[in-house]
């Protein structure tokens, strides 16, 4: 019995009592649903195996919109907890542990997916790929993440949830204050989703410089794809620095190394530093391939090209170098001096110029333009004045004296979700349902789509607007209560109401799909937008190869000018098919992240024959890689001409 | 025959190894610690790029360019993350 003692939750309630009863009964049902309808082969087949990009990107969004109900839940018991002063509904540990997982959750589990789905679904469409450049890379990637993403959720029914923020600061992280098993679970979990991001940034680097087609020189990509490039690069020198740190911190907690301890030598605040040196790129990351998403919805409904491209080029490589450049910013009051903070202040207010330069260019794209308010361009729309409400309040916190005030409060909390929510999560809510019909082949509703929009805003304005005046008048951020005297409840009720607004709108998303799903047109066609960029030339549903003949690309716009400009800028003119290699399925990475799994749970609950049984079984699959005779296999062209045939194909 | 000798691999390899010699010498000769750094970083930033020229080949491809640039940019961040972390902890603490 008492091996099994340390799986059991240290501080339980009724709630998360509940919680593991409705998820093993979720468990049951949803295997006994695949086993009854004889689903588990198609599974396999179909989705477990596959090395094709759209795939992978299709289970990355499920990924992160499973997520973003978990992290939303989350969202609103927080709201709920400070509605009303001196609230008993959660207490100050479990307070502490659902602010911890909303904030891992959203930001690397959620937003992080949901980017990456963007990148695996658009950049080879983009630049005319048949894959990315490493396909079985891209799948190990994907299962990497996901039981990173596995992991960290099983926390919450098994041992404990982490609870010292998502942050995660020593030495309140360490050993000494965080007992229970809930930070290994962070830290493992971490590294092991931490891994397969940092391989798609090697893999999605590698995709953009060397499989563009014929005639897409760099200064022709699109905006999406130059956004996916910067995000992928800075990807690749961000995440070492979290791999590092993270490794460092659970040698600190399962083998009592003295890294971030605050006694023997150990530096507790190097763990910050070394946090945020990542952490900081790590919004980048996050926020330029929102830039980019709407990048190519503003011209596509303003009907005009992207003004000024040259121009937001450069400050997304700007942008790249500088969002190494302000990590301080995150912990002003540490203690250094006043010459760090003035230059770390500098710098972070210097960041705001390229941002800046960006939000001029989608306006300068809509002067004069011919304006069509659909959903994706609503988003869009409502995207520009809050997020550049979220950059001011920005600037105001990179005063290192102004943010000795502001520091630790609810003002900081209202900004950065002041920036995310309209910056990232209305790109990517924009995106899906821009690239909606290239997924499934109908679009979603159009009314219900603008009404989810106008809600979620309200509900944002409600939710996070009062938390400034909140914050400015001293409510800590963390806190799990606080008194009537301070005068914080009416506020803080009207935020809670924020959050069920924001909820409504996030069942509206869902009732739109299942709405669009059930009763919206299949007959449309493969570009129903009318845009302007390569992904839209492919056939609907895009074939396993993506193109039957590579595109050759001779302008910017390069389907635009298309269609429209005249017979030499025909993207397929004068192309034969050929065969066309692919490369095979595969199981083996789905196999090895189970070992992950294992030796990750095994070194959360310190078992070490478990660990040693998991890390054989990974090496033992790379060993099998390195061995393999794998050569892909081709289609052959009458294969195509008949699949092509099939979807009525772009090639006459 | 000659031209099947890869001559610049056999001079990049004596000269790493020239490299590595007077790296140790650091450890040897009596040297005041700002020389020593010194001599330190200057060989490994060269052994680093020796060994991405010549035997990563690095230049060797269509896009040098875009791996040069991608090098440049690794430097300057390890550079500012290193100089960063230093002015945080060590010099203005």
């Amino acid at each position: 019995m008492e091996f099994f003692e340390r799986f059991a939750i240290p501080h339980p309630s009724f709630l998360i009592y509940m919680a593991m009863i409705s998820i093993v009964l979720g468990a049951i049902v949803i295997v006994a649903g695949i086993t009854y309808f004889k689903k588990w082969g198609y599974l396999w087949r179909e989705w477990i195996t596959t090395v094709d990009h759209k795939k992978i990107g299709i289970m990355y969004l499920i990924v992160a919109l499973v997520m973003l109900f978990r992290g939303g839940v989350d969202a609103v018991m927080l709201r709920y907890q400070l509605a009303m002063p001196e609230n008993t509904f959660l207490d100050s540990q479990h307070y502490n542990e659902v602010f911890t997982t909303h904030g891992v959750v959203m930001i690397l589990f959620m937003a992080m997916p949901f980017i990456i789905f963007f990148f695996n679904f658009l950049v080879p469409l983009q630049i005319g790929a048949r894959d990315v450049a490493f396909p079985r890379l891209n799948s190990l990637s994907f299962w990497l993440f996901f039981m990173g993403m596995g992991l960290f959720n099983l926390s919450f029914i098994v041992g404990g949830s982490p609870d010292a923020g998502w942050t995660s600061y020593f030495p309140l992280a360490g050993n000494e204050f965080s007992t229970s098993v809930g930070t290994n679970y962070y830290m493992i979990s971490l590294q092991i989703a931490g891994l397969g991001t940092l391989m798609t940034g090697i893999n999605f680097m590698t995709t953009i410089f060397r499989m563009r087609a014929p005639g897409m020189t760099l200064m022709r990509m699109p905006m999406f794809t130059w956004s996916a490039l910067i995000a992928n690069v800075i990807i690749v020198f961000a995440f070492p620095v979290l791999t590092v740190a993270l490794a460092m911190g659970t040698l600190d907690r399962l083998a009592g190394t003295q890294f971030f301890t605050t006694d023997n030598g150990g530096m507790d605040m190097l763990w910050a530093n070394l946090f945020w040196v990542w952490g900081h790129p790590e919004v980048y990351i996050l926020i330029l391939p929102a830039f980019g998403l709407y990048s190519e919805i503003i011209p596509v409904f303003a009907r005009r090209n992207l003004y000024g491209y040259t121009s937001m080029v450069f400050s997304m490589i700007i942008i790249s170098v500088f969002s190494f450049g302000v990590w301080t910013h995150h912990f002003f009051t540490m203690g250094q001096g006043a010459l760090t903070n003035s230059v770390f202040s500098i710098t972070t207010m210097a960041i705001a110029i390229p941002t800046g330069v960006k939000i001029f260019n989608w306006l300068f794209t809509l002067y004069k333009g011919k304006i069509e308010m659909t959903t994706p361009m609503l988003y869009a729309m409502l995207f520009i004045p809050l997020f550049t409400l979220g950059g001011v309040t920005g600037v105001m916190l990179a005063m290192s004296a102004a943010d000795y005030q502001y520091h630790n409060s609810m003002f900081l909390v209202a900004h950065f979700h002041n920036v995310i929510i309209p910056g990232v999560v209305y790109a990517m809510l924009a995106g899906l349902t821009f690239y909606w019909p290239k997924l499934f082949g109908f679009m979603l509703n159009e009314k219900i789509g603008k009404a989810t929009a106008w809600v979620m805003s309200i509900g944002f304005v409600l939710a996070f607007i009062p938390m400034y005046i909140t914050g400015l008048d001293g409510q800590p951020r963390r806190g799990y209560t606080y008194s009537e005297v301070t005068g914080y409840s009416t506020l803080n009720m009207v935020a809670f109401i924020g959050s069920i607004i924001m909820t409504i709108s996030f069942l509206m998303l869902v009732y739109n799909i299942y709405y669009s799903f059930r009763y919206a047109s299949r007959d449309i066609s493969s570009d129903p937008w009318d845009a302007r960029s390569l992904e839209w030339a492919t056939n609907t549903p895009i074939p396993e190869y993506n193109f039957a003949v590579t595109p050759q690309i001779k302008s910017r716009e390069a389907f635009w000018d298309h269609k429209y400009g005249g017979k030499d800028m025909d993207l397929f003119a004068g192309q034969k098919i050929e065969r066309i290699h692919m490369p095979n399925k595969s199981g083996v990475p789905f196999i090895m992240n189970v070992f992950f799994f294992i030796l990750g749970f095994c070194l959360i609950f310190s078992i070490w024959i478990g660990a040693i049984i998991g890390l054989i079984g990974v090496l033992g699959c790379m060993l099998h890689r390195s061995f393999e005779d794998d050569h892909g296999f081709y289609f052959e062209v009458e294969e195509i001409e008949e699949i092509e045939r099939e979807k009525r194909g772009a090639i006459k | 025959m000659a031209q099947f000798f890869p001559k610049g691999q056999v001079m990049g390899f004596i000269f790493s190894l020239v490299l590595t010699v007077v790296a140790m010498l650091v450890y040897f000769l009596d040297m005041s610690f700002g020389m020593g750094m010194a001599v330190l970083i200057i060989t490994a930033f060269l052994q680093a790029t020796l060994q991405l020229v010549v035997f990563m080949h690095a230049g060797e491809s269509e896009d040098k360019w875009a791996i040069y640039i991608n090098v440049l940019y690794g430097m300057v961040i390890a550079v500012m993350t290193v100089f960063g972390s230093l002015l945080i902890f060590n010099w203005d603490m």
